[in-house]
């Protein structure tokens, strides 16, 4: 035992540590002032990777968004112009709607379907002798439902192009001719093409969430179902009662997920929409207008602005989410 | 996603390569950041090279001793016009020269220590590829011989005539960089309708005129099963827009062009560009399908293949982009977009032919006047004629196609070239100057094309956006003469 730590006893810590002592194991050492360089060393490293790589381009995003830099000239600070600017946007307003009725519809339909097939997989099927267990072929199922997650978007980007292909050789048009439905403009009609990708992005989702619902199901004791069971409830009075309650936490992280999700859609709209973002911007996203802003019109000051909105969106979604869904955490 | 934009794919098809050219020729004011790259050498102060002469048959005075170096860009032309056709021209020329060839293919990194250092520059350099050099810094650097004596110098297959008389009368313009003719823009493009002539004769069927031609035609395609007309409006939108220019410009003169390039206001409001914007979008409209809007290129091209499609806009790298989907009963054939009215100041041959993959010889190389005089021997209907018979492409120099075997698409487009004359629709550089105002053209011509808005709004809005790009441009705004 080292000097200071004596020193340290000797004032007298409290009882906790003397009884830990005595069941045998060595005390808790408090770290000493000699310790902290130790500390500070393991720590420094990635605190000064992530200050340069990610804080010191946050706050240099804020200050090009205050600039007119175009990237070879030096910039001119300009103020407030680019986000004034920003709201006169047509391309940029009608990415904030998109953005919107994503939020709405993502979260809502992938966590739907997601509770539903996590629910039929844990819970759904008949009672087995250790309680209820998942309809048959389950363990088949979890793993169908999470392939997609594993593809990447430009897979599945591919895959959607034919699926959604506007002609009778496209999947879902090539089965509405056999049924002698015209083909329909999944992504070219600009009224549908936005629900076409959010769909594709849900199908890409639900897999997830249906792993993670089940892992919290997993963990709600089987007695809570047993004695459901036995007071005569219905499998819906279940799911509502026992299920969606315990879950709530989980359900909770989900949906913050699917937000995230909601506030990018980059990747999946580059590939797959029209004219990138098209018909007529109808399927933009704000990260595509950065994108297009920056690297393609070279206005790296007003993709800047953008890209200070979208973090402000991002974090105030994430922060009234976790405060909306605050509840008490149920102890079991 | 490779395929997402043919602009955006990294050297896949030539024609890619020549609007990135394009672009690094015509983008050059704020360059000076990168222009620390491209010199930094010690060689102090250069010699000025001095070019003139007044012989014609060695108008620049070039001392057969010095040997030349010569750079080529191993791509998609290859290199064997130059080993093959123009160096052994030149050595001709010489005799006893010694000749540097280098086939590469990623010509910045191999050639940018060269010109930094200022060792071992090479005199003539095809500089091409997705790895090219910056011109406009070249150009800042002092590296990029003027070319004005070149255009200026008497031909080598007719002194009589300036060599500028030879070629593409854009051509020396297009090559201008920092306002000063630097660049050789070799290879031309030519745009317009393109289809299937085995097809078409089969039916009886002949290239329209006019537009009303246009539509009676497409009555009798469309009986016959096949679209009339089609484009790609996921990715390529432009080539429908490049229609709608040019036909703008045969309506009103290349000055309507000139005017949206200048960005002048009411520019695209101007009659001539509604009237050809109205023409296309009945064209589309009524004789293509919506679902076009969300295919590739690439998807409607090959539908053209398969004898689905009739009319597709597009310029003469289709057959070579193509080959390997075309089969042997198709015929690639070029036609003039049709004239929109009686009263059209251009007549209906009038032809969009650019000129693109540029060439520079070097300054401060040890032979600039050995380079000049191989770029006039690549001028020359010898030189050209070799370089179209190994790269199968046209280059920009006038007849040079007289008794070769060239595809058919080739073939076409040298009889449509000799039908146009001097009635050449210039090529629009907003495309490249205002990426923003192009974007905006692209959303709004699908949507003029697909239904969405008349010919009207459609200049309203390109009005409006040019009108931005104005604002925006303030004091980097463009200008053109011609």
């Amino acid at each position: 035992m080292r000097q200071g730590d004596t020193i340290k006893i000797n004032k007298g810590p409290g009882p906790v540590r003397k009884s830990r002592t005595s069941e045998g194991r060595p005390p808790r050492r408090r770290r000493g002032r000699n310790e902290y360089p130790f500390v500070i060393g393991f720590l420094a490293a990635p605190v000064l990777l992530y200050a340069v790589f990610v804080i010191g381009p946050y706050l240099q995003a804020f200050q090009i968004a205050l600039t007119d830099w175009r990237g070879l000239k030096a910039p001119n600070y300009i103020g407030l112009e680019n986000f004034t600017e920003l709201f006169e946007d047509d391309a940029f307003k009608s990415a904030l709607w998109h953005h919107l009725w994503i939020l709405i519809a993502l979260p809502l339909a992938t966590v739907a379907i997601a509770l539903f097939f996590a629910f039929l997989l844990n819970v759904g099927g008949k009672a087995k002798s250790g309680g209820p267990g998942g309809v048959r072929g389950s363990s088949f199922y979890k793993v169908v439902f999470f392939l997609p997650q594993v593809l990447a978007v430009a897979i599945v980007g591919v895959l959607f192009q034919s699926i959604y292909r506007p002609t009778s050789s496209g999947m879902i048009n090539g089965l509405l001719d056999r049924v002698g439905i015209a083909p329909v403009q999944w992504l070219n009609d600009p009224d549908i093409a936005l629900w076409s990708i959010i769909a594709v992005v849900v199908w890409q989702s639900v897999g997830f969430y249906v792993v993670l619902f089940s892992a919290g199901m997993a963990s709600i004791p089987k007695e809570l179902f047993e004695a459901a069971a036995l007071d005569g409830a219905s499998r819906f009075t279940v799911f509502f009662r026992v299920t969606l309650p315990l879950l709530w936490d989980t359900l909770q992280v989900g949906w913050v997920y699917l937000g995230i999700i909601a506030f990018d859609m980059f990747a999946i709209v580059q590939v797959l929409s029209v004219d990138r973002g098209g018909p007529d911007n109808s399927t933009t996203v704000v990260a595509l207008e950065i994108y297009r802003n920056a690297f393609t019109y070279s206005e790296y000051g007003y993709a800047s602005a953008m890209g200070v909105v979208l973090f402000f969106m991002t974090i105030t979604f994430a922060a009234l989410t976790l405060r909306v869904t605050r509840r008490e955490r149920i102890e079991f | 996603m490779a395929q997402q934009d043919p602009r955006e794919t990294a050297g896949v098809d030539r024609r890619d390569v020549l609007k990135r050219l394009g672009l690094t020729a015509a983008a050059v004011p704020g360059l000076s950041l990168l222009s620390a790259c491209a010199t930094g050498g010690g060689e102090g102060e250069t010699k000025e090279n001095d070019v003139s002469g007044e012989d014609a048959k060695n108008p620049f005075g070039v001392d057969g001793s010095k040997p030349l170096s010569v750079v080529i860009f191993k791509g998609g032309l290859g290199d064997d016009y130059a080993t093959q056709v123009h160096e052994p021209m030149y050595a001709k020329a010489f005799t006893g020269v010694k000749i540097n060839h280098e086939g590469i293919v990623e010509i910045n990194k191999t050639l940018q220590p060269r010109f930094s250092s200022g060792s071992n520059i090479p005199d003539v350099v095809a500089n091409a590829g997705s790895d090219l050099m910056d011109t406009g810094a070249l150009a800042e650097a002092g590296h990029l011989q003027d070319l004005t004596a070149l255009w200026d110098a008497p031909s080598l297959d007719d002194p009589k005539k300036k060599v500028r008389e030879v070629v593409l009368a854009s051509a020396p313009s297009t090559g201008e960089v920092l306002g000063k003719p630097l660049l050789l823009p070799y290879v031309s493009s030519t745009y317009g309708l393109w289809y299937d002539s085995e097809l078409f004769a089969a039916n009886g069927w002949t290239a329209p005129k006019t537009f009303e031609e246009f539509k009676t035609l497409a009555e009798q395609i469309k009986a016959k099963g096949i679209t009339p007309f089609a484009y790609a409006g996921k990715n390529a939108s432009y080539y429908a827009y490049w229609m709608i220019l040019i036909s703008a410009a045969k309506v009103g003169g290349n000055e309507v062009l000139v005017n949206i390039d200048n960005l002048e206001d009411g520019a695209w409001q101007h009659d001539a560009v509604k009237q050809a914007a109205a023409a296309w979008a009945e064209i589309n409209t009524k004789y293509s399908d919506k679902s076009f809007e969300g295919l590739i290129h690439t998807e409607v091209q090959t539908e053209q293949n398969k004898g689905k499609i009739a009319f597709y806009p597009s310029g003469s790298w289709l057959e070579n982009e193509q080959a390997k989907s075309t089969p042997a009963s198709f015929k690639y054939a070029i036609a003039p977009t049709p004239s929109v009215t009686a009263a059209d100041k251009m007549p209906y041959e009038a032809l969009r032919v650019a000129a693109g993959e540029y060439y520079f010889v070097s300054a401060k190389g040890t032979n600039p006047q050995g380079g000049l005089e191989y770029f006039r021997i690549m001028l020359s209907k010898e030189g050209a004629k070799g370089f179209t018979e190994k790269s199968g492409s046209l280059t920009i120099v006038k007849d040079a196609t007289d008794g070769l075997s060239m595809s058919p698409g080739l073939t076409s487009v040298a009889a449509a070239q000799k039908a146009a004359g001097d009635n050449v629709v210039t090529n629009s550089l907003f495309e490249n100057w205002y990426k923003e105002l192009e974007t905006e053209l692209r959303r709004q011509t699908n949507n003029l094309m697909f239904g969405r808005i008349d010919a009207q709004k459609f200049c309203d809005e390109m009005q409006k956006a040019a009108d931005k790009a104005k604002k925006d441009a303030g004091d980097d705004i463009q200008k053109r003469t011609v």
